[in-house]
């Protein structure tokens, strides 16, 4: 049973959650959706921060709250980042790491995250004796994460831990971010409205809107889904997993591959046989009946239109693809859509101008 | 400068504030904390009868303490009971009618203190695996540290400048009951003026020098919050 | 905040302090309104014959009830009673002396007596017994150095010889009311009050008392003043008067004083 089962229902007013979901027991899922989803409710739901009267949670197989469990927050063996990092003012970060970690030893008798380690991936090392006063917002957050690590959660919850950070301070923590992904068994819930963070973290992708779940899947299948009345806008696209499979010393390019074919994207320097995402957004993605060798486009991949949508502009669709089993979006004028013919089966060229390498 | 009677007036004040503080602080305490974080519907009524002594003159709460602790008042019949005598005339007495009339000076800074801390700070501490008890003395108490001090002061400074109820309750007892603020009012009231400009003096030097400490260490108790 | 900003906001609070003062003040003063500040334990028998005046003479009569020496003080500062009717003998004649009080116009309105009272039926007998007893926990006396009954207790208890024994169990009111409250609470087993706060209608209301023989102490004389403010005004003069007259001192006598 590696698995997280969440069932939640409240009503309070004005809003309402009702949520039934199963999640997969590591990785990084995250809960998307706009302001007044249900996001953060559903999060302090799970930690125990509320108390709706219907409840069920399990965690890879204990059962944390049904109609007879109810454990209290501070019994449930996980670590949980705010939106604001909340650091006990009247402590130094080491006193915060400090805090959870005494409290926990007796539950997690050694297992999981030590504080060496938290630190370490953290990269907090040298702030150990500072007041949270004296800490930047990026600094703050770090100490945050690695203080909810040092209690070796058996589930780490995230509440937009990047919100309150500026562009640069948010490029600063999300390798951090992936390194526990990478590193760490833990599953992690992640709370966020940002599309370019789901790319970068997300496993695996619930989409919450008024307090419901309209989706919940990996991530590659949940994002290259048409039916969800998400609007990401300009952010629509597709994620996929991929290997750097090969380096163009001259062009200064690298080959991702995927199952399915591969792309050529600029050489930011990772190693041959590194484990990547390839995110293509759906703008970026043109389509054409020929492969097209006289145009400046770097990649054309051979594809099968699987279904056509309207996109929120009456101008515009949708046009989902799949490249022998790897899903890809492509936002296209109606007109052209008509003008290709365009319907399920037909194949079609995926003529992409911009990849991004991520990770 | 002082006489012995004066001195031991001022030395009984400070014993008694001190007591008085002391419990306070044990009792204030719990009734703040709840005041400030429950939604309960008795929340209105319970701040409105710890706000109740504001309200009444000193000497009519003397009046009324003078009455229920009495032979035929419940407290009366209940410390006779249980064996400890009858308050009034005693410094216990004095103590017990100065924490109910102080009681809205500790509770009022600490709860004022323990609203502002939020919720947040206790969630983090429950999921850092604090239960409720042990979050409110690592977090909660901390934090609060300068409302503590605010409130202290107040009820310790009340407290010495208390003077219907004593003189209602206290029997003007040398060494037991007549305390700084009474034996100024008997200088007065014998018309031994520069008696009372002395003892006077003497308090409000004292009085102000508590208050000074107070209002500097307020500062750099803010920056680190 | 500018200087403008301040002004303005004096000018406010200034219009704000004169708003609150109107709401005070209540009614003016009339010219034939008397303003006497009268000495607590003869507050009753003061109300009774303030009425009867008032009737008599249609001059109103505005009464102040408090402490001698409270008054003393408040006179000495300005306040503005026209007739003061003290506890004692010697605040009048301090007043008379600081030229605060007209000359000639003192005299003793009433003698108070002093009563060993308890609430208790029969626990105070006819001749003091229960002092020699000394079976009780607190005498409530005023306190000696503020209150005339006080003075009188002490040389009392001097007198019979029991000034030591009884010293120890001694819980001091600030003024005769106080003592009586320690007393009539029941706090205190007995005390020495004024026969006038237990007295009505020439009877001991409650409890048990012994009505201390005036050869045991000094007598306590309780002296008028006509005030420097009430100098030459028709309706003070007209008060105190009365106040000798022997309508007036019938409803002395009933409240337990003498003359």
């Amino acid at each position: 049973m590696n698995r997280i089962q969440a069932r939640f229902q409240l009503a309070w007013p004005g809003f309402g959650l009702d949520v039934d979901i199963a999640l997969p027991g590591r990785g990084v899922t995250v809960l998307f959706g706009h302001s007044g989803s249900g996001k953060t409710t559903l999060l302090r739901c799970i930690a125990g921060l509320e108390r709706p009267p219907v409840g069920k949670l399990s965690i890879n197989g204990d059962t944390w709250q049904d109609e007879r469990t109810w454990l209290p927050p501070h019994r449930r063996p996980l670590g949980y980042v705010f939106q604001e990092a909340s650091l006990f003012p009247h402590l130094s970060v080491l006193g915060n790491l400090r805090y959870g970690l005494r409290r926990a030893k007796t539950i997690a008798n050694g297992q999981g995250v030590s504080l060496e380690h938290a630190i370490d991936l953290l990269g907090i090392g040298h702030l150990l004796e500072r007041k949270p006063d004296r800490l930047s917002g990026g600094e703050r957050s770090r100490v945050a994460i690695a203080r909810a690590l040092a209690v070796s959660p058996r589930l780490l919850l995230l509440d937009e831990p990047l919100a309150a950070l500026d562009h640069d301070r948010k490029q600063e923590i999300l390798p951090y971010l992936e390194r526990l992904h990478d590193e760490l068994e833990v599953p992690v819930l992640y709370v966020s409205h940002a599309p370019d963070e789901v790319a970068r973290i997300a496993d695996h992708l619930v989409v919450l809107e008024d307090g419901r779940a309209l989706a919940s899947g990996p991530l590659g299948e949940t994002l290259a889904r048409l039916d969800l009345p998400i609007r990401l806008g300009e952010d629509t696209g597709v994620v996929i997993d991929a290997v750097v499979a090969e380096r163009d010393e001259q062009w200064h390019l690298v080959r991702a591959s995927f199952a399915g074919g591969s792309v050529w994207v600029r050489d930011t320097g990772m190693a041959v046989g590194h484990r990547a995402r390839v995110r293509i957004l759906a703008r970026d993605v043109s389509l054409a009946h020929t492969h097209g060798d006289d145009s400046s486009i770097l990649n054309a991949l051979l594809a099968h239109v699987v279904a056509v949508a309207d996109e929120a502009h009456p101008a515009l669709a949708l046009v989902r693809l799949d490249v022998a089993g790897t899903p890809l979006i492509a936002r296209v004028t109606r007109r052209s859509a008509a003008h290709l013919g365009l319907r399920p089966g037909l194949p079609i060229w995926a003529q992409i101008k911009a990849v991004a390498l991520i990770g | 400068m002082l006489t012995s009677d004066e001195l031991q007036a001022l030395w009984l004040t400070v014993r008694l504030a001190a007591v008085v503080t002391t419990i306070l602080l044990l009792i204030g305490t719990p009734i703040a904390w709840w005041l400030a974080r429950t939604r309960c519907r008795w929340k209105g009524p319970i701040a409105a009868i710890v706000a109740l002594p504001l309200v009444l003159p000193p000497s009519v709460l003397g009046f009324y303490l003078l009455l229920v602790m009495g032979p035929h008042g419940p407290i009366g019949q209940l410390t006779e009971a249980l064996g400890l005598g009858r308050l009034p005339f005693t410094f216990w007495g004095l103590v017990v009618a100065s924490v109910f009339y102080s009681l809205p000076f500790m509770v009022q800074p600490l709860q004022t203190a323990f609203e502002s801390i939020g919720e947040r700070p206790l969630e983090v501490a429950a999921t850092l695996r604090a239960s409720p008890l042990d979050a409110f003395f690592t977090v909660a108490v901390p934090l609060a540290l300068p409302g503590f001090l605010t409130a202290s002061v107040l009820t310790f400074a009340h407290t010495v400048g208390e003077f219907g109820v004593v003189l209602m309750i206290g029997g003007n007892l040398p060494g037991v009951t007549r305390v700084a603020s009474v034996q100024i009012y008997d200088h007065v009231e014998a018309f031994e003026y520069a008696s009372a400009h002395r003892l006077s003096a003497v308090m409000l030097v004292f009085a102000f020098l508590v208050l000074l400490a107070l209002y500097a260490w307020r500062p750099g108790a803010r920056k680190g919050a | 905040m500018t200087c403008l900003e301040l002004r303005r906001c004096k000018t406010t609070i200034f219009g704000f302090v004169l708003a609150i003062f109107s709401l005070l003040s209540g009614s003016p003063a009339f010219a034939d309104e008397i303003q006497v500040a009268v000495a607590a334990n003869f507050a009753a028998p003061m109300q009774k014959i303030a009425a009867d005046f008032e009737k008599e003479t249609g001059h109103k009569v505005q009464l102040a009830f408090g402490a001698t020496g409270k008054f003393y003080a408040q006179i000495q500062n300005g306040a503005p009673f026209e007739v003061l009717l003290a506890a004692d003998d010697t605040t009048p004649e301090k007043l008379e002396k600081e030229g605060l009080g007209v000359a000639n116009s003192r005299f003793t309105y009433a003698i108070g007596k002093l009563v060993l009272w308890s609430t208790k039926a029969g626990y105070v007998d006819d001749k003091g017994e229960v002092l020699k007893r000394g079976d009780f926990k607190h005498l409530a006396i005023a306190n000696p150095k503020l209150a005339p009954y006080g003075q009188a207790a002490v040389e009392t208890l001097t007198a019979l010889g029991l000034l030591a024994t009884a010293q120890p169990k001694f819980v001091q009111g600030e003024n005769i009311a106080q003592t009586h409250q320690f007393i009539a609470t029941g706090n205190a087993e007995l005390g020495f009050v004024a026969l006038s706060q237990v007295m009505k209608d020439g009877r001991i209301t409650e409890g048990s008392a012994w009505i201390v023989p005036s050869n045991l102490h000094d007598p306590i004389r309780q002296d008028a003043i006509l005030l420097a403010t009430g100098k030459g005004k028709a309706a003070p003069a007209a008060l105190l008067k009365y106040l000798a007259g022997d309508k007036a001192r019938a409803v002395i006598k009933s409240f337990g004083y003498d003359f």
